[in-house]
C-alpha cells in the first residue's frame, strides 16, 4: 500500500538550519548536514532544503550545503529557495538533489516548469505554493490567493488555479503552505489542502501548522494531503520522525515504519 | 569490483553513482558502445520519459548492451530502465525497448488514485530472489512513476498500486527495479549490495 509521506524540512539561513515563528526571532536550530542526518535515520520519508534568504553570496553557501548534506542519507532530497533557470537547477541538481522546489520564479515566467522538467523528469519539479485565504473572497477557501516574497505581496493568483496550471506544466508535485497556519503549530489548513489536492492529480505536500500528531490525521484525512511536511517539531525533539508515525499507524494511517 | 553506468542523458546520475560509491564500488560512466566491451556490471539508471532511450539506439548502445547481456555480464536497469528492458511502452509506443522480457508497460488507468505513483510503497517478494536477498517480506521502496510494468513469470517483487504491477524483475543476469534503489534508504542499499555481489554462475 502507497503510504503517507511525513517529510523533514531544514530551512537554512547562510549555511544554519533556522526556524522562526511568524517570520521573525530566527533561532539557530543546528548544522543541515548532521540534522538532515538524523531526521532520515529516525524515519522521515524525505528531507527539504530551503534556502530562506537565497542571496546572491547565500548561492555558494547552499550548493556546499546540498552537497555536504546529500552525502549523509538515501532518501529523495528537495532543495529549495533562489532557482531561477534550468542552470541553478542543473547545479543544485549536481550537488545532489533529487528534486528542485520552485516557487516565486516560476511564478513570474511558468515556462521554468517546462524548462527543467525536460532536463530532469517531471519528478524532479516541486512546485511550491504559499497560499492564504482570502477573507474578502465569497469563497476564502476556493479563492485563496498565492503569496511571494515571503508571504508579504499577492501574487495576484488564485491558488487553486496555480496548482492546476503547474499540473498543466509537469510539474511533478505540489507543496502547498499555508501563510494563515505556517508556524502557529495549531494545525494544517486542512480545507485549503483539499481543495488543492482535489484540483490536480499530482500529489501535494500540505505544509504550515503542525503541532501534533492528531494535526496530521488531520490533513491526512480531512485534507487528502499525500505528504505532509514539518519543520520546528522535530528540530527541537519535541516529537521525532520515528514517535510521530508510530502514533500515525496506531491511527489508522499508513505510514512507512522502520523495523 | 566497478560499475559501468551507463549516461544516456536523462535525468541525473548522482544519486545512482553516490549510491554505489557508498557500498565502496569503482564507478565509471560511459555514454558510447565500446566502452561496454569490458565491462563488469553494468546499471542503467533512468528518471524520465522512455522516449529517453531512443538515444541508446541512436549511440549504438544497445547492440553494445545486448552483447554484454549474452557475454553473462550482470545487467541492473532502473526505473525507465528497467522498462526498457520489456518490449516496449506506451509512453513511447513507436521506440523499442530491449524485449529482454515480454510484455509492454502502459499507463496506471485514471480515476481512483493519482497518477503519477510517487512515494514508499511495499515489495510483495518472490522466493529465492537474489536481488532481494537479506530483505525483509513488505519492505518499503520508493517508487516515482506513471507507467508501469505487467507480472511476468520473471517479476521478482510484485507492488500495489490501483492494481498489482511488477516492481522488480530478473532472469540470470538482467534485473529490473522499478523502484529507486538509490533513494530506498537501508532497503535500497540492500538491493544494490545484492546486485554488486552477486557471481554470475
Amino acid at each position: 500500500m502507497l503510504t503517507k509521506r511525513i517529510i523533514a524540512c531544514l530551512d537554512v539561513n547562510r549555511g544554519r538550519v533556522v526556524k522562526g515563528v511568524q517570520f521573525v526571532d530566527l533561532v539557530d536550530a543546528g548544522d543541515p548536514a548532521a540534522l538532515a542526518a538524523r531526521h532520515a535515520r529516525e524515519g522521515a520519508d524525505e528531507i527539504v532544503l530551503l534556502d530562506i534568504t537565497a542571496t546572491q553570496e547565500g548561492r555558494q553557501t547552499l550548493l556546499e550545503t546540498v552537497r555536504r548534506t546529500a552525502r549523509r542519507f538515501f532518501i529523495p532530497f528537495t532543495v529549495g529557495g533562489g532557482i531561477r533557470s534550468g542552470d541553478d537547477a542543473a547545479r543544485v541538481f549536481e550537488a545532489g538533489a533529487d528534486k528542485v522546489s520552485v516557487n516565486s520564479a516560476a511564478l513570474a515566467d511558468p515556462s521554468l516548469i517546462d524548462a527543467i522538467g525536460c532536463s530532469f523528469g517531471a519528478q524532479a519539479v516541486v512546485v511550491a505554493i504559499d497560499a492564504r485565504r482570502d477573507p474578502q473572497a465569497v469563497d476564502p477557501v476556493r479563492d485563496a490567493q498565492v503569496f511571494v516574497h515571503g508571504g508579504r505581496k499577492p501574487a495576484g493568483r488564485r491558488a487553486v488555479e496555480w496548482a492546476r496550471q503547474a499540473e498543466a506544466r509537469g510539474a511533478g508535485e505540489v507543496l502547498l503552505t499555508s501563510m494563515d497556519a505556517d508556524g502557529m503549530r495549531t494545525g494544517f489548513d486542512c480545507e485549503l489542502t483539499a481543495a488543492v489536492s482535489e484540483a490536480v492529480n499530482i500529489p501535494v505536500i500540505a505544509s504550515g501548522g503542525a503541532g501534533s500528531v492528531d494535526h496530521f490525521v488531520d490533513v491526512f484525512r480531512r485534507g487528502k494531503a499525500d505528504a505532509a511536511l514539518a519543520a520546528s517539531i522535530f528540530h527541537f525533539g519535541v516529537s521525532s520522525a520515528r514517535a510521530l508515525k508510530e502514533d500515525l499507524a496506531r491511527a489508522g494511517v499508513p505510514v512507512r515504519l522502520l523495523c | 569490483m566497478r560499475v559501468t553506468v551507463i549516461d544516456y542523458k536523462a535525468g541525473n546520475l548522482a544519486s545512482v553513482l553516490k549510491a554505489l560509491g557508498h557500498l565502496g564500488t569503482e564507478t565509471e560512466i560511459v555514454d558510447g558502445p565500446t566502452s561496454l566491451d569490458a565491462a563488469e556490471r553494468i546499471v542503467l539508471p533512468g528518471v524520465g520519459h522512455f522516449a529517453a532511450t531512443r538515444r541508446l539506439d541512436e549511440t549504438g548502445l544497445t547492440p553494445a548492451i545486448r552483447a554484454a547481456i549474452a557475454r553473462g555480464v550482470p545487467f541492473l536497469g532502473i526505473c525507465v530502465g528497467m522498462q526498457w528492458l520489456l518490449e516496449g511502452s506506451a509512453e513511447a509506443p513507436d521506440q523499442p525497448g530491449l524485449g529482454c522480457f515480454i510484455g509492454r508497460c502502459e499507463r496506471f488507468p485514471a480515476g481512483s488514485e493519482k497518477v503519477p505513483h510517487v512515494g514508499w510503497n511495499s515489495l510483495g517478494i518472490r522466493n529465492g530472489s537474489r536481488l532481494f536477498a537479506g530483505v525483509e517480506p513488505g519492505a518499503f521502496v520508493y517508487f516515482t512513476h506513471s507507467y508501469r510494468a505487467p507480472v511476468i513469470k520473471d517479476t521478482a517483487a510484485v507492488t500495489q498500486y490501483i492494481d498489482p504491477f511488477a516492481a522488480a524483475v530478473e532472469r540470470h543476469n538482467v534485473f529490473g527495479v522499478q523502484f529507486h534503489p538509490e533513494k530506498s534508504s537501508e532497503t535500497g542499499l540492500q538491493v544494490l549490495r545484492n546486485f554488486v555481489e552477486f557471481s554470475p554462475c
